[in-house]
């Protein structure tokens, strides 16, 4: 056992954190450094990033070399985000693009449509976005109603995409919709790729319950997209959608803050009943707790690495990360508010120690228990993959979408 | 990145697995359970045969150098197995305390017989209620006799040695060396909530014993935590059994038309098992790694290790006897065999209480350097 790079991993470290040092700026300590909102600023220093990642040769790198890639394995993606972690640079832009959108662009459309698209996405110049959910559909993916209909060589399509990240300044999406409403929900799919400024897409964002707005709803109108645009033949999105699901970003790097470290700051800063928060044993429990679990997933990351680095598939182990840190995200933040006494409803980021920080994650963390999966889907995902339980029995199975019941929410 | 067991350490579990699979079966353990026997010695013999007590000693001791990592690994197989022999009494405990201050004269003549399953020993610190703590230590060494009561001990009743936990007549803590066969050690079984592994009760009136060199209280800590890291791979190797026999049961067991483990209360309480498991797991790897290289870090990758292994072992023993339902609560099924021991084995180096403590008085010390 040890936690040594290769050679040729820590030259390839090396070489990343050269890049960083010279582009990014480090993170400062005890100030989440994640922008929230991507503003017209905030967009063009993403693309001005993504464009010198790019001439740095660190985009797509386990990408064929066709379409700009290194041809690496993914051990060296986990190396530059574990890097990149260290800095404050711009997230939200293009990792769905490259992450999702484009990788199932290579597997369904044409090489004219690639060299159209590819070398613009990867070099920043062109944003993708990824319209999957729905109103009655976001754990039942497969529940998609947005109508799409056929005429001549053209589709129209009708209905309401919600959830969708960067709609607001994306160029490009990639969207299933339901071609044939007769056949049952996974048979009825279809999928296309389509130009976020057509003509009858409206873009509204949604105020989140924290206040902020990371997403949007997308509504269609009669928007056209031509049958050359269509990814899989008519009737297999479902199969398309799962090739975009299965390339969702090993989310290796990733520890959200507020984490133990800053639990541990604060409960040194402050006090409760006369002394320092640290000293109280049930403070000390609570630390103790969520460090196992930090250290837990830290240490089920490296051996995730380990079998990356052997070029070998990770064990199941790790699709345990993001349910675990979401429901510990929002444990942490509670319990920082408690170490404060009443004054830990203040948000106010002059009075509140570290700006807020707990707070902050207070009100967002719900979102992290259900996006990208609910606590409940990745539970049943553990349970049946992993562990081999039956599927649940399905009643939609096989009954035409539009005689399914709909409910009234 | 090479945080993994190497190629012969994955030779050495098959190889345990497959002896373990065969030897300790539930009869042998209900033996031990029914009080026919206080261990399984003739399991005790095979095992020493196949070198597995001196694992991590040194071959000039008769071990067979195999390190601490390697000891992980079987440590992690007897655990699963509910191994009903004197196994951590004796290797993580009492082997160890003297490998790390033993004076040569008792190495010399101690570990090759510990190595070779010829003497059973043990470590002696608990006087009643309460964990780990100087300020509760009443048996005393005074003019090189012992004098004092030990409970629980691990293995009290069938040790040939002990390593006790003492004062000398200047209040210092001290590790004594102690024979028990003699005159003046009054053994005494204690009935406990696992009984597959014994523990008594020990007076002692005027023992002769020799002291181990050094602070008597560093050592029992270097020692404890150890033992909480291999501690720790025989609960994750109980937790997965669980895990395993419960998800068995869910698939077979039909209820309402359907197998139970279809059921989404059955699913997520068992998803549930198997994250808590996997964390204790990959904290229990980097206690074997900073526990196989003496890493600085060895105290709070213990505790992490030993805190993360409890819960886990924990929660799959007891929501196992709750998938299997009302047979899982009859003395023919094994499940409270396993339900008894991850009790036993998260309260025998002292509770988990004492080493979330342990973790943040690690971190504090961390985060002050």
């Amino acid at each position: 056992m040890d936690f040594e790079d290769t050679p040729q991993e820590a030259a390839f470290r090396a070489e990343v954190r050269t890049f960083l040092a010279a582009n990014a700026e480090p993170k400062k300590r005890g100030v989440p450094g994640r922008a929230r909102h991507v503003g017209a600023e905030e967009l063009a220093r993403a693309k001005r990033f993504q464009a010198a990642k790019h001439d740095a040769g660190l985009v797509g790198l386990t990408w064929p070399k066709e379409w700009g890639g290194r041809e690496l394995t993914q051990i060296f993606q986990v190396i530059y985000n574990q890097e990149e972690e260290a800095y404050a640079v711009p997230r939200g832009v293009f990792e769905i693009g490259l992450g999702m959108c484009i990788p199932t662009m290579m597997a369904y459309a044409t090489p004219e449509q690639l060299r159209r698209y590819v070398p613009k996405a990867l070099h920043g110049e062109e944003v993708w976005c990824q319209l999957f959910s729905e109103p009655a559909g976001g754990s039942d993916v497969a529940a998609v109603r947005t109508r799409a209909e056929k005429n001549g060589d053209t589709w129209t399509i009708n209905g309401q995409k919600i959830w969708t990240s960067g709609a607001q300044f994306s160029d490009f999406g990639i969207i299933v919709v339901r071609s044939n409403p007769d056949v049952p929900k996974h048979m009825g799919l279809s999928f296309f790729f389509l130009d976020m400024k057509s003509p009858g897409i409206e873009i509204r964002p949604i105020k989140q319950a924290s206040g902020a707005s990371h997403f949007n709803e997308v509504f269609f109108t009669d928007v056209k997209v031509p049958d050359s645009q269509r990814l899989g033949a008519v009737g297999q999105g479902w199969r398309v959608a799962l090739t975009t699901l299965m390339n969702e970003r090993l989310a290796i790097g990733d520890v959200p803050r507020p984490d133990t470290e800053d639990l541990l700051e604060l409960a040194r800063a402050v006090e409760l009943d006369g002394e320092p928060a640290i000293n109280n044993v049930s403070v000390r429990e609570k630390i103790a707790d969520m460090h196992v679990r930090s250290q837990g997933l830290k240490y089920t990351r490296f051996r995730t690495m380990t079998a990356l680095s052997r070029g070998q598939t990770p064990g199941p182990e790790s699709s345990i990360g993001k349910l675990v840190n979401a429901a510990k995200l929002q444990e942490i933040a509670s319990f920082g508010l408690d170490l404060l006494g009443s004054a830990g409803m203040v948000m106010d980021k002059d009075l509140s120690p570290m700006q807020a920080m707990f707070q902050e994650a207070l009100l967002s963390s719900p979102a992290s228990r259900i996006a990208g999966g609910t606590d409940e889907i990745l539970r049943n995902i553990v349970a049946e993959r992993v562990l081999g339980l039956p599927g649940d029995i399905r009643v939609d199975k096989d009954i035409p979408f539009n005689r399914l019941p709909s409910g009234k929410r | 990145m090479n945080f993994d067991f190497s190629e012969e350490q994955h030779q050495l579990r098959d190889q345990a697995r497959r002896f373990l699979t065969e030897h300790s079966t539930s009869k042998r353990i209900r033996q031990v359970l029914d009080g026919v026997a206080p261990y399984d010695r003739a399991m005790w013999q095979e095992i020493a045969a196949m070198g597995w007590l001196g694992a991590a000693v040194p071959e000039e001791y008769g071990g067979a150098g195999l390190g601490h990592v390697g000891l992980c690994v079987l440590a992690e197989e007897l655990g699963r197995a509910l191994a009903p022999v004197p196994f951590s009494s004796s290797v993580y405990l009492a082997t160890e305390a003297l490998l790390l201050a033993g004076s040569e004269a008792q190495k010399d003549e101690l570990l090759p017989k510990l190595v070779a399953g010829d003497l059973i020993g043990t470590l002696a610190w608990a006087e009643g209620t309460g964990n780990p703590d100087p300020a509760r230590i009443k048996a005393r060494v005074s003019g090189g006799k012992l004098t004092g009561v030990k409970w629980p001990v691990a293995d009290g009743g069938l040790a040939d040695i002990a390593i006790v936990v003492a004062r000398d007549e200047t209040d210092r803590i001290v590790l004594a060396l102690a024979r028990l066969g003699g005159a003046g050690v009054h053994p005494e079984a204690l009935n406990t909530v696992d009984p597959t592994r014994e523990q008594a009760k020990l007076s002692f009136d005027g023992v002769p014993v020799e002291v181990l060199p050094g602070d008597g209280w560093e050592t029992l800590i270097q020692v404890l935590d150890r033992a909480a890291v291999l501690i720790a791979f025989e609960q994750v190797g109980l937790a997965q059994k669980c895990l395993d026999m419960a998800v068995a049961f869910a698939m077979e067991r039909h209820a309402f038309g359907r197998p139970i483990g279809s059921f989404q209360a059955i699913k997520h309480k068992l998803a549930d098992v198997y994250v808590a498991t996997e964390l204790a797991r990959s904290n229990a790897y980097f206690g074997a790694w900073a526990l196989g290289v003496g890493a600085a870090e060895l105290p709070l990758a213990a505790a992490s290790a030993r805190v993360s292994a409890t819960e886990a072992a924990w929660l799959a023993a007891k929501e196992n006897i709750q998938t299997h339902g009302g047979i899982g609560f009859t003395w023919e099924m094994d499940c409270h065999l396993y339900y008894r021991r991850a009790k036993l084995l998260g309260l025998t180096l002292g509770s988990a209480p004492w080493w979330k403590d342990r973790v943040v008085a690690a971190l504090e010390t961390r985060n002050a350097a």
